[in-house]
């Protein structure tokens, strides 16, 4: 039976999802800002910031709402809690995306370096976990949430090769230590982009079948396995 | 699960508990039976002495001269029924006016002592409402008549009605009245229209009631209506009833019409009791669900 | 769970205005001011003040026996039943006094019609009757009138379309949820301004209530409504504006979000959550 306030959790889920759909273009544009030297574009990134924000204040403003007045239960529990969660994740993804247009304005007014090319794989990566992250939300497919976390060491494994090559490079070639260690911070960055969406993948199970499933070893085991 | 001794009951004895039990439940039946059998050995004794009277010169036909054997009640069936409709005619609207007062209006003392007249009123015995009427409506007009007869009748119903109609209203739930005064609905109009409705079948069992009780009295009739041999054609003047032309017969000498004081005494038990099944037809619980 | 349609997210550019800008402030339809009751010598109801606003729904919560439905029968003069009843104070609706002298009661209670806790459908009459019986017991005789006015209330009241094919019957053949929006379309089948509802689902299961709040919350667009109820949840869902009264005064009183979110007066804190007493 429709009940005349099921509008507002559709407003919710709603907003969640454009959320969602905004951080991740914050972050590909950050990529092609990084990747094209794009400082117009940059500076557009770091303003666009502000949106995710205010995004995140209204869904757990919304939240708080909803479950004072209407008293959820279930799986209506389950989103308001898993929406407040990866709200804040998201919104830590928008400033991850942030720093990195931050520190592509400053990479994009000297030479590049070779290192550049791991980069968009790395982010291609995160991108595509996100992305099936938050499709779980729409879908509620548990399998597609555990391939997410699984990918998860994937993404950790290539910044740690990167981290090695940039090192050896600032050793031999120490005029690139700053432009070196900027590279070193985008790829944390996109390493932590890739935790939140691991973290939505995990708050997706949840919402869809009521498991708690983080830290647990045996997924991760199973993705430095597979 | 506890034993008797648990429970501080001593263990042994059981059977004669038992026994007790029993004896309790075969006196109970017994006393069931007693009360039952003086109807038992009424219905009995009218069938055996007036069913053999029964017949449709009973029905149709006068009372015959003194002595003369056959004849009927018929005027006395017909007075009955008119005295009984006079009756109604005072007591119905008077109770039931006078029982919607004391459930709907009023203060508690005034209505507790209305209520105390009304039940001290049923207790009077009827001959001293024949008397009463007697002074009344016989002496200033120097006539026994059918109105002073019902006028009798119908005064002893008001109390009983006015009772009962009262108790009915009361049974009504609080619930509705306040429903319709939220409507917006006037006070009378709800008594009338809801309540009144609502207990209609109390009320209706109320006065059928008191009709059967007023039926079979003698007493008040004695010096009211009197009794007549004829048809009765005015109603200033006497009039027969059942239960007189019942006395009547019975201390007369002949066995004719002894026959026919049972005969009349049967004719009445009926009527009461058609009343009182009319009763139970009207109350019954008609809930299908 | 919503059923994860085929919503597909949407790619708005800019982010939505936050919270849906409040409605228009709405006019007042009761306007009480330091409004007593005594039954004989106990005070029921202490200087009662506040402003109870028109189409919208204003809930009144409080624990038993804190005056709640002594006010609520103040605001359509029920009160007149039971003796020894006294009150002091101004009680206005769209600025007329209620109590005074010069105005019927009866007249009164036309316009702010009431639905009690327990369903009481007249027993004597059918389903059409009992819509009705406001209407013809006040003197109304159009029968198109009355046709029209029987389907609209019984389709306000989300019962047309159970009942339609037997109006007839008794009204007491229906069920319990129903009965009690059978009690509902009577009320406003007489299209008073005000509905007051006293714990209209207490008797209620749960989606009977479900489907009496659907209904208040279709109601409230035309009529301005008073619910009294326990079930704090049910205040929270469907009302505007809340006011909690105890021992016969009004304690707090504001929007319903602000009641439960975030009250100013620690007793009502305490009770909304469940720590009164």
């Amino acid at each position: 039976m429709k009940r005349f306030f099921d509008t507002e959790l559709e407003n919710f889920r709603s907003h969640l999802l454009q959320m969602g759909e905004r951080a991740m273009e914050q972050v590909r544009l950050a990529m092609r800002a990084l990747g094209e030297s794009d400082i117009a574009l940059a500076d557009k990134v770091i303003a666009a910031d502000d949106e995710l924000d205010q995004l995140e204040i209204l869904i757990d403003d919304e939240a708080i709402r909803y479950m004072t007045l209407r008293g959820p239960v279930a799986s209506d529990l389950r989103l308001i809690v898993v929406g407040m969660k990866a709200s804040h994740d998201l919104e830590r993804v928008g400033d991850e995306a942030t720093g990195i247009a931050r520190r592509s304005r400053k990479l994009a007014i000297e030479p590049r370096l070779e290192l550049y090319a791991d980069l968009p794989r790395m982010a291609t990566i995160a991108l595509e976990m996100l992305r099936d992250a938050l499709d779980c939300f729409v879908q509620e497919d548990e399998q597609r949430a555990l391939s997410v976390i699984r990918r998860d060491a994937e993404v950790d494994n290539l910044n740690r090769i990167l981290y090695r090559r940039l090192t050896s490079f600032m050793i031999e070639k120490p005029e690139t230590i700053s432009r070196a260690l900027e590279l070193m911070f985008i790829s944390k960055s996109i390493e932590r982009i890739a935790d939140h969406a691991t973290n939505i993948a995990e708050e997706m199970i949840y919402l869809a079948k009521g498991k708690d499933v983080r830290h647990s070893d045996e997924i991760k085991q199973e993705g430095k396995n597979g | 699960m506890a034993t008797p001794t648990q429970l501080g009951i001593p263990p042994a004895g059981h059977a004669w508990r038992q026994a007790k039990s029993r004896l309790m439940v075969a006196l109970m039946l017994l006393s069931s039976l007693v009360v039952m059998a003086p109807l038992f050995l009424v219905l009995y004794f009218l069938i055996r002495e007036g069913a053999g009277a029964i017949d449709w010169n009973f029905f149709t036909q006068l009372p015959k001269p003194t002595g003369e054997s056959g004849g009927g009640m018929a005027n006395a069936l017909v007075g009955s029924l008119t005295l009984l409709a006079m009756a109604a005619v005072i007591g119905v609207p008077l109770g039931v006016l006078g029982g919607i007062y004391l459930a709907e209006f009023g203060s508690d003392g005034m209505n507790r002592w209305i209520r105390f007249a009304a039940d001290v009123l049923n207790g009077i015995p009827s001959i001293v409402w024949g008397m009463v009427v007697y002074l009344l409506l016989v002496v200033p007009f120097k006539t026994f008549s059918a109105y002073a007869g019902g006028a009798a009748l119908g005064i002893m119903m008001i109390p009983l009605v006015m009772r009962t109609t009262e108790e009915m209203l009361l049974l009504v739930p609080q619930g509705y009245r306040e429903a319709a005064l939220a409507l917006g609905i006037a006070r009378w109009k709800i008594i009338l229209v809801i309540v009144v409705r609502a207990a209609m079948k109390g009320i209706i069992t109320g006065v059928l009631v008191a009709l059967a009780r007023v039926a079979g009295e003698t007493a008040p009739l004695l010096f009211t209506a009197l009794g007549n041999s004829f048809w009765n054609h005015n109603l200033a003047e006497p009039i027969a009833a059942v239960p007189l032309q019942i006395f009547t017969y019975a201390i007369s000498p002949y066995d004719d019409w002894h026959r026919q004081a049972w005969a009349g005494a049967l004719v009445l038990l009926g009527m009461i009791l058609l009343l009182n099944v009319s009763v139970r037809f009207i109350s019954r619980d008609r809930s299908a669900r | 769970m919503l059923d994860p349609s085929n919503r597909p997210p949407t790619f708005a550019v800019s982010v939505p205005a936050a919270a849906a800008a409040p409605a228009a402030p709405a006019p007042v339809a009761f306007d009480i001011r330091n409004f007593c009751l005594w039954y004989g010598a106990s005070q029921a109801l202490r200087e009662v003040s506040i402003q109870i606003p028109s189409t919208r729904v204003t809930a009144i919560i409080g624990p038993s026996g804190c005056g709640k439905s002594t006010f609520l029968r103040a605001l359509n003069r029920m009160h007149e039943l039971t003796p020894g009843v006294r009150i002091a104070g101004d009680l206005r609706l769209y600025g007329e006094d209620l109590y005074s002298p010069s105005i019927d009661a009866t007249l009164v209670r036309r316009r702010v019609g009431m639905v009690f806790q327990k369903s009481n459908p007249f027993p004597t009459m059918s389903i059409a009757e009992n819509v009705l019986c406001g209407l013809r017991l006040n003197g109304v005789r159009d029968q198109q009138l009355l046709r029209d006015r029987l389907e609209q209330s019984l389709r306000m009241a989300a019962l047309w379309d159970e009942v339609k094919d037997h109006l007839y019957r008794p009204g007491t053949s229906l069920s319990g949820g129903q009965q009690q929006r059978l009690c509902i379309a009577r009320a406003i089948a007489v299209r008073p301004e005000v509905l007051l509802l006293d714990e209209p689902c207490s008797a209620l299961d749960p989606i009977a209530t479900a489907k009496v709040e659907e209904l208040i919350h279709e109601l409230k667009k035309e009529y301005t409504i008073v619910i009294v109820t326990h079930n704090m949840q049910q205040a929270a869902r469907v009302s505007d504006r809340t006011a909690f009264f105890y021992m016969g005064q009004l304690v707090e009183y504001a929007e319903t979000r602000t009641i439960f979110m975030n009250p100013a007066n620690p007793q009502t804190e305490a009770y909304v959550s469940g720590r009164f007493g």
